[in-house]
């Protein structure tokens, strides 16, 4: 199938994309970074045809959907949600570093999908055949890749901030001085989760509009509903914080940092480890 | 002890208004929620039950862990956060009401020094003839200022989207609008299960606690069906179904094919299709036994659970029957019966025979061949009841959240000043959020503002 093979070039460029990245790092050579940023850009046009591709093959199959229906698929475009907010964020805030601790996240998660998954289109149950399908997708997979990109970011704040605290000189030579300010990184942070927050709240409710629609209830506490709302809090909790003094830098970038990881729980630790409503997502490993 | 009094009123209403006691919540509830996600809610399975201690069993349903989310605890933590939401929002909101009804329209020296966002020219003309150009030029640029004299200076004051600090407010409203959307729902709707075998109808459903609620009307189910895709995956399950009052079919509501994603709604109680079956009870099963020698082939009807004895003393027993045997036994489709035949005087034999493949059955190299010719019975159709008249508020609540994140997170409440003194003018800048980009705008502004003569 032409949409795998494409898949899996997206993957192969991820991968150069984050070694030039890593390479960037350790060189300091602006060509270099550019290098880096042009290739995650080629990736993300590849991937982008490739998730097309898959479409129009659904149709072709009879069995046409949006390309979003069981594991495997939501992993792909997730890998692609989060190479698009790094263009964004690349674009706008020139800050391309970024790159080398957001870009292992969708390889990672495509490396995955190709390799450990089924990759075959099936045809849509019963249950996600809806308009609905495509709307809270999109915006709960933005959402989690902004967090995703967040948490990128976190992290390069709190390996700058341990390394420059060591260092009780004011800049950090080496390494360090290819990041961005500490201040820059917090509000960076701070930014990316105020384009993820909306984009969940939105995920949350054509989530609930939708269980509304199918099943007569907008909310049950299923598991998959409960973690959303948990992840929620937490970034809630996030927002709040700010205004509060003390929690902004280092607390703020665990705070981020945590709320990744109920991401994750959220979307892949519920579907494997507990059972509820949204079963199809767990399947066909 | 009058102090002390208000000292401890205001001490409660500090720790109401307190945003710690915000973060306090906020991560109390995210970390409590996990219990319910863990651990079976409601109904508890009855492996569970045997693999669980008995003193923990006790422990965690005295604490509700079993139906955490309606627990005294966690809806007290709900009720603790709309009543820290209401005094964060009645501390804070005057002040905001002010800041936007009365805004600063004149500029003292030290506001001056402490906004980044500043440009000054030279002006010759009289203060008349400047303020007249200057407020035309504020007007097409940005937004139309007040002007106000102060100490032989004139201030003109412009602003946009003041509103926008209201923003986080309509959050929080929005919060507690869901809120009374799902208090409604709880206490004047219900959610219920129905199944109706086809061709018969029914006028009560079955709430969650066990108890009959009557709908008012009659639902008949006319039939119903399920398509397969060509893996096996079920691809439709679609009732077929009438809305009877008084016996007579409603206008309409007559006929009204219900699947999953497209319910059925009459007088407010929506109906959702939810699962299938065989309505077994009382129907027959139809077998044609077929001796491989030749002969005149036996017909049997027989129900599910029992057995028939044949002719020759051999027992057939049906022990289960099924409309679509794919996921039983892939490679094949269709209905099919599992029945348990016992020769005289040998051992019993079961083995599966399907209508769909009837030659499968002669492959067995018995003396006898069985064939399953269908059955009698009819399906029925599982549907999902609800009745929530509080799902508009809701809707209305999630609306009012989505417009105020976009507001509180994507707006900024931008002012611009102008100070024109004796032979200067000074433009001033300040925008409530993302400074960055509002700092394009005043440049831009500033720029054209540098080239002004006057």
């Amino acid at each position: 199938m032409t949409s795998s093979m494409f898949f899996n070039v997206a993957t192969i460029a991820y991968l150069i994309s984050m070694i030039v990245f890593f390479a960037f790092l350790a060189g300091r050579n602006k060509t270099i970074g550019f290098a880096g940023s042009l290739i995650a850009y080629a990736g993300l046009a590849v991937h982008t045809l490739a998730i097309g591709l898959r479409w129009k093959e659904s149709y072709d199959m009879g069995v046409g959907h949006a390309p979003m229906s069981n594991l495997y698929e939501s992993i792909v475009f997730f890998a692609w949600t989060i190479v698009l907010l790094f263009a964004y964020i690349d674009l706008k805030y020139k800050y391309r570093i970024i790159g080398a601790f957001v870009i292992p996240f969708a390889l990672l998660g495509m490396a995955w999908a190709q390799l450990g998954m089924n990759t075959g289109i099936e045809p849509l149950v019963p249950a996600l055949q809806s308009n609905w399908l495509l709307y809270h997708v999109i915006t709960c997979f933005l959402g989690y890749a902004a967090f995703a990109v967040a948490c990128g970011i976190s992290i390069m704040y709190l390996i700058k901030a341990a390394l420059e605290g060591n260092d009780s000189s004011a800049q950090a030579g080496g390494l360090m001085s290819m990041f961005p300010p500490l201040k820059v990184l917090d509000d960076l942070n701070y930014r990316a989760i105020m384009i993820g927050f909306p984009l969940l709240t939105l995920g949350i409710i054509t989530g609930a509009a939708w269980a509304n629609y199918a099943w007569g209830t907008y909310w049950s506490w299923d598991p998959k509903e409960t973690w959303s709302l948990i992840v929620w809090f937490v970034y809630a909790a996030f927002l709040h914080a700010r205004f509060t003094r003390g929690w902004v830098g280092k607390r703020a970038a665990w705070l981020s940092v945590i709320g990744f990881a109920a991401t994750i729980f959220c979307y892949l630790g519920v579907n494997l480890f507990l059972s509820g409503l949204h079963s199809y997502g767990g399947s066909k490993m | 002890m009058a102090t002390n009094e208000r000292s401890f009123v205001e001490t409660v209403w500090d720790f109401f208004c307190s945003l710690k006691l915000t973060l306090f919540l906020l991560i109390s509830l995210a970390l409590t929620s996990i219990i319910g996600t863990v651990l079976p809610q409601g109904q508890l399975p009855p492996e569970y039950v045997a693999q669980i201690s008995p003193t923990k069993l006790q422990i965690y349903s005295k604490l509700g862990f079993f139906d955490m989310y309606h627990s005294w605890w966690f809806i007290s933590l709900l009720y603790i956060f709309s009543l820290n939401l209401v005094s964060c929002s009645i501390k804070r909101l005057p002040h905001v009401f002010k800041f936007v009804s009365e805004p600063t329209l004149v500029l003292t020296e030290s506001a001056r020094n402490a906004y980044s966002l500043r440009r000054e020219i030279a002006v010759s003309g009289p203060m008349e003839k400047c303020r007249e150009s200057l407020a035309a030029f504020l007007g097409a640029e940005f937004s139309s200022p007040v002007v106000t004299e102060h100490n032989g200076e004139l201030h003109l004051f412009s602003q946009k989207s003041a509103w926008s600090r209201l923003g986080v407010y309509v959050v929080h409203l929005s919060i507690l609008v869901i809120f009374v959307g799902a208090i409604i729902g709880s206490l004047s709707g219900y959610k219920g299960f129905v199944s109706i075998v086809e061709g018969t109808s029914i006028n009560t459903v079955e709430g969650r606690n066990g108890n009959q609620i009557p709908l008012g009307f009659e639902v008949l189910c006319e039939k119903f069906s399920v398509d397969f895709y060509a893996t096996g995956a079920p691809k439709e399950f679609r009732s077929i179904l009438t809305v009877l009052e008084n016996g007579k079919p409603v206008p309409g509501y007559s006929q009204v094919k219900v699947i999953v994603n497209h319910p059925l709604t009459y007088k407010g109680i929506t109906f959702y299709q939810s699962s299938y079956g065989q309505a077994s009870e009382g129907s027959e099963h139809y077998i044609t036994v077929t001796p491989r020698s030749g002969g005149t082939p036996e017909k049997i009807a027989v129900h599910e659970g029992a057995a028939v004895t044949l002719a020759d003393g051999t027992m057939v027993k049906l022990l289960e029957a099924t409309q679509e045997v794919r996921e039983f036994a892939p490679g094949f489709s269709g209905p099919a019966a599992r029945i348990e035949v016992t020769r005289k005087g040998a051992t019993p034999q079961t083995f599966i025979i399907f209508k769909d493949f009837p030659e499968m059955n002669a492959q067995r190299g018995d003396a006898l061949i069985f064939g399953y010719d269908g059955t009698n019975a009819r399906m029925y159709t599982g549907l999902q009841v609800a009745k929530d008249p509080g799902v508009w508020v809701v809707w209305l609540g999630c609306t009012l959240m989505v417009v105020g994140l976009y507001i509180a997170f994507f707006m900024s409440h931008k002012r611009i000043w102008l100070v024109i003194s004796k032979g200067h003018a000074r433009i001033y800048g300040n925008a409530s959020k993302n400074q960055a980009a509002f700092e394009m705008q005043f440049d831009a502004i500033a720029e054209k503002f540098q080239k002004l003569k006057i």
